[in-house]
């Protein structure tokens, strides 16, 4: 799996234009399970938490072992927030939402801060 | 593939552990050859006891010197960091990374902005780490504490377990690692356990202050199917990076010369049977102001006056007051310094700790390359630590002395009441053992001195008077008198007293002998006078003899005449006359 870009949802929102924007980075290994997993609940997340604003960038490390230095990528599935600042990390599998959404620091729908 | 690298090991131990040399100064000495070759080794001590350069020196030493690429992973430090770090020891990090040689990859893992958000594993630094191992065909790996990650990733359970492949993996690519960790509480080898990976060797490293001085340590705590010294080795980060400092009684494997140096004094050559051996160790010992400090400068003197190199370690004086005070009896230290032959290193003891002092020893043992040293006064080393630790550095002063096949002569400060013992227990170490003793007798100080032993010589048994002229250290034979032995002035008044007795009794010789001729004379002459009355008195005698037969004659006529007319009677004979 090549590294490419993938633009969330292919539309920006207008209405959004005050929101931030999301640039997201998954660091995967092949096609093992907690990388299609990962690949998976961030597209699910994104969709219903992030719908028009976000933007993923897949880099698989079999393929491109030096970029796992350029983050600082130790574990595997990685994802890292690039935008908006700062820079933030989560780790594994994505299969806790509500972990991904503190860790990408999302306010759920319904404005209920992350914190409940 | 963690079952077949156990197997290859498990063979291999059976025979002879194949070792990768660290290129640490001391320390491939202490385990016998460097660390396990193609299995992980902890290096373990607290914050700030030189773990990381432990790790770094292996690696720049195997990439620049021993033609084994190497990759730092850090968990610790940034990259910049480490590169500025190590180039202090004069460490080239960029370079080797130029080269190809080495490459440094700092993994920041910072705990504030990761979220644990499912089921992960370490792949990310397998990756990393069999990238860079495959850049540089890489044979030695630094792990630098990367315990970091139990914190930093949450999840202990599968930090374990990956950590488990990570090992299983670098032993089955065959690569010499090394993985430091911080030291736990209570005793605890590290904070999270991570020896139970490493089963094949573990250097504990430790960095103590005691009176205000530092000393770093190093144990090897385990090394499987291999002897190690199981010592707490004294280490030094210097200029030039580590340096391990075996204790001396680990190798005697010094080479033995059978060349005489001279020790500047011909009388003390003598009493050596011909000068000490070149490479041996001659240890003066003596109260104050007894000469030690000269006899050790009348060494060096020599050596430099044979052409040779020497070093001059001073700890009680500058090299300005040495050369000036040597000057006053007739050593001339200055020219030699002049032309380059003699180096000399004035410090005080207590300055620094043992530890470094010898780190610089060392280095200048290096840089000059001399041919004999001395060390005046070691007892001032005795200031700075126990009087164990000062031992073991002296020990090991001698020790990199020896190795080199340099002469060294050293000076101890000892007091009179226990001159024998010496204040140092380092005496087996010493080759030749001269004692200085003052004696005072008459008002007068004098110096005698003493061979206490000498290996592999015949050397004398008596004890020399020891003069510090102005031509010079020299020695003199001690006189015997009836109050035992003399020295200075009294030797000399003895020697004065000796000789008005022997032409005493020479003239009283001669007096007896003109007597005895004189009796004898005499004695002849009463003989004469006897033989003369003897011969009176024979000559009386003849005549009386004469005499008497002339009238015996008359008479026996007379008495024939009157038995002839009686008719009976013995013929009565004169029962004198024999003579």
């Amino acid at each position: 799996m090549a590294s490419h870009e993938e633009p969330g949802n292919g539309h920006s929102d207008p209405d959004g234009g005050d929101q931030e924007r999301f640039d997201l980075r998954l660091y995967v290994a092949g096609q093992s399970p907690k990388s299609v997993q990962a690949i998976e609940n961030l597209r699910r997340v994104c969709d219903e938490y992030l719908p028009g604003r976000y933007r993923i960038e897949l880099i698989d490390l079999v393929e491109h072992p030096k970029l796992a230095r350029g983050d600082e990528i130790v574990a595997v599935p990685t994802l890292v927030r690039r935008l908006p600042e700062p820079m933030r990390k989560i780790i594994g599998d994505l299969s806790d939402t509500e972990q991904v959404l503190v860790g990408l620091q999302v306010r759920p729908a319904g404005g209920v801060t992350s914190g409940e | 593939m963690g079952a077949s690298a156990k197997r290859r090991g498990g063979t291999r131990v059976e025979s002879r552990l194949p070792k990768a040399a660290s290129g640490i100064r001391g320390f491939d000495q202490i385990t016998d050859g460097g660390l396990p070759r193609g299995r992980p080794t902890l290096v373990t001590g607290a914050s700030g006891s030189g773990k990381s350069l432990f790790g770094m020196e292996f690696l720049v030493r195997g990439a620049r010197d021993l033609g084994e690429p190497g990759v730092l992973l850090s968990f610790e430090e940034s990259a910049a960091d480490l590169r500025q770090n190590v180039a202090s020891l004069g460490f080239d990090l960029a370079r080797l990374e130029a080269d190809g040689l080495l490459v440094v990859d700092a993994i920041h893992v910072d705990p504030s902005e990761v979220v644990n958000a499912g089921a992960f594993d370490l792949d990310g630094l397998f990756i990393r780490l069999a990238s860079a191992v495959d850049e540089v065909g890489a044979k030695r790996v630094v792990l630098d504490t990367i315990e970091v990650l139990f914190s930093a990733l949450g999840n202990e359970g599968v930090v374990r377990g990956e950590l488990g492949r990570l090992f299983g993996w670098l032993k089955d690519r065959g690569l010499t690692t090394v993985v430091t960790g911080e030291r736990g509480r209570e005793g605890q080898l590290t904070r999270f356990g991570i020896e139970e990976y490493v089963s094949d060797c573990v250097i504990v490293l430790d960095h103590r202050v005691s009176d205000d001085i530092s000393t770093r340590r190093l144990r090897v705590a385990k090394y499987r199917g291999s002897s190690h010294g199981t010592n707490e080795y004294p280490f030094l980060i210097t200029d030039r990076g580590f340096s391990v400092l075996p204790i001396t009684s680990l190798g005697l494997s010094y080479g033995a010369s059978t060349e005489r140096v001279s020790t500047g004094m011909p009388e003390l050559d003598e009493m050596l049977g011909g000068g000490v051996f070149r490479g041996t160790t001659v240890m003066v010992s003596g109260s104050a102001g007894t000469g030690k400090t000269t006899i050790a400068a009348a060494m060096v003197d020599a050596a430099c006056a044979r052409g040779e190199r020497a070093l001059f370690v001073s700890f009680e004086e500058s090299p300005d007051q040495l050369v000036r005070n040597m000057a006053s009896v007739g050593i001339d230290l200055h020219r030699w310094v002049e032309a380059g032959l003699l180096q000399m290193w004035s410090e005080r003891a207590t300055s620094y700790g043992l530890e470094s002092h010898l780190g610089r020893l060392e280095r200048i043992l290096d840089d000059t390359a001399p041919s004999v040293v001395a060390l005046d006064a070691i007892a001032s080393l005795a200031h700075v630590g126990s009087a164990g630790e000062t031992s073991s550095a002296v020990a090991r002063e001698l020790d990199l002395i020896k190795a080199r096949g340099i002469t060294g002569v050293l000076t101890t400060l000892t007091h009179d009441v226990d001159v024998q013992s010496s204040a140092l227990e380092v005496s087996s170490l010493i080759d030749t053992w001269l004692l200085v003793r003052n004696v005072e007798s008459d008002a007068e100080r004098n110096r005698l001195l003493f061979v206490i032993k000498s290996r592999g010589t015949e050397h004398s048994n008596q004890v020399r008077e020891f003069v510090l002229t102005k031509d010079g250290a020299r020695l003199v034979d001690v006189s015997v008198g009836s109050a035992g032995v003399v020295t200075g002035s009294a030797r000399a008044a003895l020697g004065e007293q000796q000789r008005a007795e022997a032409a005493r009794r020479e003239q009283d010789t001669a007096a007896r002998r003109g007597a005895l001729a004189r009796r004898s004379a005499e004695v002849d002459a009463q003989i004469a006078v006897l033989r003369a009355r003897l011969a009176d008195e024979t000559a009386a005698l003849d005549r009386r003899v004469a005499q008497e037969s002339g009238e015996a004659g008359l008479a026996d006529m007379a008495h024939t005449a009157l038995v002839d007319a009686r008719g009976d009677g013995p013929r009565a004979e004169p029962v004198q006359g024999e003579d």
